[in-house]
């Protein structure tokens, strides 16, 4: 083909594509591809959404993010998630549309504002978003946050889809209003993180409720709380009417045979896996529709429930005296899939080709990544054989080997208190020392409380922040210690060693985790105090950072005793193959770690 | 096309598989499919393994795919494919990037990796075709585009248009970086069409 008909194919090609796209817009049909995340903030933002906060965590980090991106919306990272529920929800009374949106631990975090704005109840429509994710992909439980609607007597809804996920979430503002209560948007990995086609409207702007005082209903004192909580029984008994004819609630006729109810992501799997059955689809969760569900049951033989995690739906379609089957052939842990559900459903496993027992799969876990400022630090760690309690971030993978330099970790900020309370069990063992290690980001969400309560209960722990200038893991999101906000203007940048100095704590060492040496010092010099002390170990993330002019490291084979020293630092860059080790050029970053670990000098700079 | 077709995508994270899926996804719904994807964001991208699944036809649900129900497998890293080798289909195709990325884990001592990794799949019964994606990428301009290498030539197995797949890398790739994704495209594309 020549070239002028090649270049006349392509343009015939590209008109005919803006040509059938424009046919589907003319149609009302033009669909994206979106994640669930970014539909929730579609969702939003065509609801008139004016105030929307967040804390940063895998698989809700999104939703925030493409928030950020809309104009009319004012978005913010707060400090944690208590914070979010907070601002969003006070927006909301203030009389303006709000949203805030977390990962599923952030929820229990926000709970204790969540539990008594059920009972306030808003001005404006307001929607708090938990994103689960059942597997644990990237979190420390696998907690089913379709709990705290039920707790809180607030309606949920759960979408399956990206479509769902976009009405769902602007329908939810209507609802909000209708019945003056947050509203629960239930989600979980596979619908944050899964991409599907969306039809997305156009924003309806809302005019902002002017607020008027209202003591009996927002100022939640004894006396008023008691007639509140009241308001939320009868609204919750309107909720119920309400979810028996919600058009989220739909049956799906099949062979009258197998009958299932299911919800979220789990009635993708169920659909496709047994097209022949009928289904109650659930997208309103909390309060169930407990007619249509004795309707659908009275229609089929057989009735199972599929439902990701605990059995929420089971025990309470159970509780209406309808027996089912849902985990005792479903499991409880983990997350639910297309084989196993069809394993629930039939007892078949599906054919597959086994790799032969004899061909090794070598392990491929996470790492810390080549130059990551977190390195250095864990291998002083190890060299001075301390106790670590640890936090959230991804210092977190230093627990795994070759580093293996943590011994705890619970949740965000309990590295701090993790370490008084090993401390003040160790009172009575002179020398046994425990030191915390936390992110940041992590130290601002949750961690200012704990190193206030080292100085004031005289608890002698060393304090580590490793400050890399970011919220890494989630994919680099600014904290009040970056200085800029969310929609990239600069702002005041919080100095961790100013708070550390403000709550009382009087040794404090700032270090360069690239510098072995100063960090070992400064570790041993801060173990040796019989007071709190505080280490910030600064370096910008190796992945944000990336216009460096650093001297990458070669390996001088004449030098190299193959002692392996540098291998357990655990750098990917440091490869062994056979017998030889060896940098690979296109990973290192140049951070020289490896050169001040080397016993024999064999690792040296190039330029 | 009445039915699904299946394609997972593996690797290690930080090797563009996310951007991969995304133009397939892309050109699978400019092409007038269903489709749905998955895969995981966060702490697996840290190097660890990753995969992402897509699925397209006339009308799809689910956005996994089923074990043993993959049609195509696209092989960022050798040993990768063995990990996900339960979700092929029997005599399934698999394209693989002829590059090996040591895990940590074996230069520690604590695995070792397998040396015939295509010949291995090949005596299951699958068929394997091995890419030269970081020299035809370099051909292109730079290694980095080896991703764009391995989805041409996914591409060519596929049933849309290669000019839908121009469309979308115009779309969704940055300006400056544009003529060599495509001529990345192009050398991943034509040589197994050829």
């Amino acid at each position: 083909m020549s070239a002028a008909k090649s270049e006349f194919n392509l343009h015939f090609n590209s008109i005919r594509l803006v040509y059938n796209h424009l046919q589907r817009e003319y149609m009302g049909i033009s669909r994206k591809l979106m994640t669930g995340d970014e539909a929730i903030a579609r969702g939003a933002w065509e609801a008139g959404v004016k105030v929307a906060a967040a804390y940063p965590g895998t698989p809700a980090t999104e939703i925030l993010e493409n928030l950020a991106r809309y104009d009319e919306i004012y978005a913010e990272w707060s400090p944690n998630e208590k914070v979010a529920v907070e601002v969003a929800g006070n927006a909301a009374i203030a009389g303006v549309r709000a949203i805030a949106s977390m990962k599923h631990v952030g929820l229990n975090v926000a709970a204790d504002p969540l539990m008594t704005l059920s009972y306030t109840g808003i001005g404006r429509g307001f929607v708090i978003v938990s994103a689960d994710d059942p597997g644990m992909h990237s979190s420390q439980n696998e907690q089913d946050n379709r709990y705290y609607a039920q707790f809180a007597k607030i309606p949920m809804l759960e979408p399956a889809n990206s479509q769902e996920a976009l009405e769902m979430v602007r329908d939810a503002f209507t609802l909000s209003e209708e019945y003056d209560t947050p509203v629960l948007i239930r989600v979980t990995t596979r619908v944050c993180h899964g991409k599907s086609p969306v039809t997305p409207g156009e924003r309806i702007e809302q005019e902002t409720k002017a607020f008027s005082r209202n003591t009996a209903k927002y100022v939640m004192i004894p006396g008023h709380a008691r007639k509140r909580h009241v308001v939320v029984e009868e609204r919750t008994l309107r909720l119920r009417e309400l979810s028996e004819k919600s058009p989220y609630n739909r049956i799906i006729k099949g062979t009258g045979e197998t009958g299932i109810i299911t919800s979220g992501v789990a009635s993708q799997y169920a659909m496709e896996v047994a097209p022949e059955a009928d289904f109650l689809l659930l997208g309103m969760t909390n309060p169930i529709p407990s007619e249509l569900i004795r309707k659908f049951a009275a229609t089929v033989r057989k009735v199972y429930i599929i439902e990701e995690l605990e059995p929420y739906l089971e025990d309470q379609i159970r509780a209406l005296g309808i027996e089912c089957i849902g985990k005792k052939v479903f499991p409880r842990c983990g997350e639910l899939s297309p084989e196993i559900i069809r394993r629930g459903l039939t007892g078949k496993t599906p054919e597959t080709v086994a790799i032969p027992k004899d061909i090794p799969i070598p392990a491929r876990p996470p790492v810390l990544c080549p130059g990551c400022p977190h390195r250095g630090f864990f291998h002083i760690i190890n060299k001075n054989k301390l106790f670590v309690t640890g936090d959230i971030g991804c210092y977190t993978l230093s627990v795994l080997p070759p580093l293996t330099s943590m011994d705890t970790c619970i949740c965000m900020g309990a590295s701090i208190t993790g370490a008084i309370g090993f401390s003040k069990a160790f009172r009575d063992q002179p020398g046994k020392k425990a030191v915390a290690v936390l992110g940041d980001s992590t130290f601002l969400h949750s961690g200012l409380t704990g190193l206030m309560d080292t100085v004031y209960n005289k608890a002698n722990v060393v304090t580590c922040v490793l400050d890399n200038r970011t919220t890494a893991m989630t994919g680099h999101q600014e904290h009040p210690g970056t200085g800029f906000t969310v929609k990239g203007e600069p702002t005041y940048s919080v100095k961790i060693a100013d708070v550390a100095r403000a709550l009382g704590i009087q040794h404090i060492y700032e270090v360069d985790p690239y510098n072995l040496a100063e960090t070992d010092a400064a570790v041993k010099s801060s173990l040796a105090l019989d007071v709190p002390a505080v280490i910030v170990a600064k370096r910008a993330c190796a992945l944000k950072c990336k216009n460096v002019d650093f001297a990458l490291s070669v390996v001088d084979q004449d030098q190299c005793k193959k002692c392996n020293a540098c291998l357990k630092i655990g750098c990917p860059a440091i490869v062994k193959k056979g017998d030889v080790i060896m940098v690979d050029k296109g990973m290192c970053y140049g951070c020289g770690i490896c050169r001040q670990v080397c016993p024999f000098g064999a690792l040296i700079a190039v330029e | 096309m009445n039915e699904t077709k299946n394609v997972i995508m593996v690797g290690v994270g930080g090797q563009g598989i996310i951007l991969a899926s995304e133009l397939l996804s892309e050109a699978a719904l400019l092409a007038g499919y269903d489709v749905r994807k998955s895969e995981v964001h966060g702490m697996a991208q840290r190097g660890g393994s990753v995969s992402s699944h897509v699925r397209f036809g006339e009308k799809v649900l689910s956005p996994l795919i089923e074990l043993g129900q993959a049609d195509i497998m696209l092989a960022f890293e050798k040993v990768e494919s063995l990990r996900a080798c339960e979700y092929l289909k029997r005599g399934a195709t698999i394209i693989m990037n002829n590059l090996e990325i040591i895990p940590t884990t074996v230069s520690l001592g604590a695995g070792s990796y397998p040396s015939d990794v295509p010949g291995c799949l090949r005596e299951l019964g699958f068929t394997v075709i091995l890419v030269d994606a970081q020299n035809k990428a370099k051909e292109a301009g730079t290694s980095k585009a080896a991703n764009v290498v391995l989805l041409a030539s996914l591409a060519s197995l596929l049933e849309i248009d290669k000019e839908i797949w121009m469309e979308v890398i115009r779309r969704r790739v940055p300006k400056k970086f544009l003529d060599i994704n495509i001529s990345a495209f192009n050398l991943g594309y034509d040589s197994l069409k050829a």
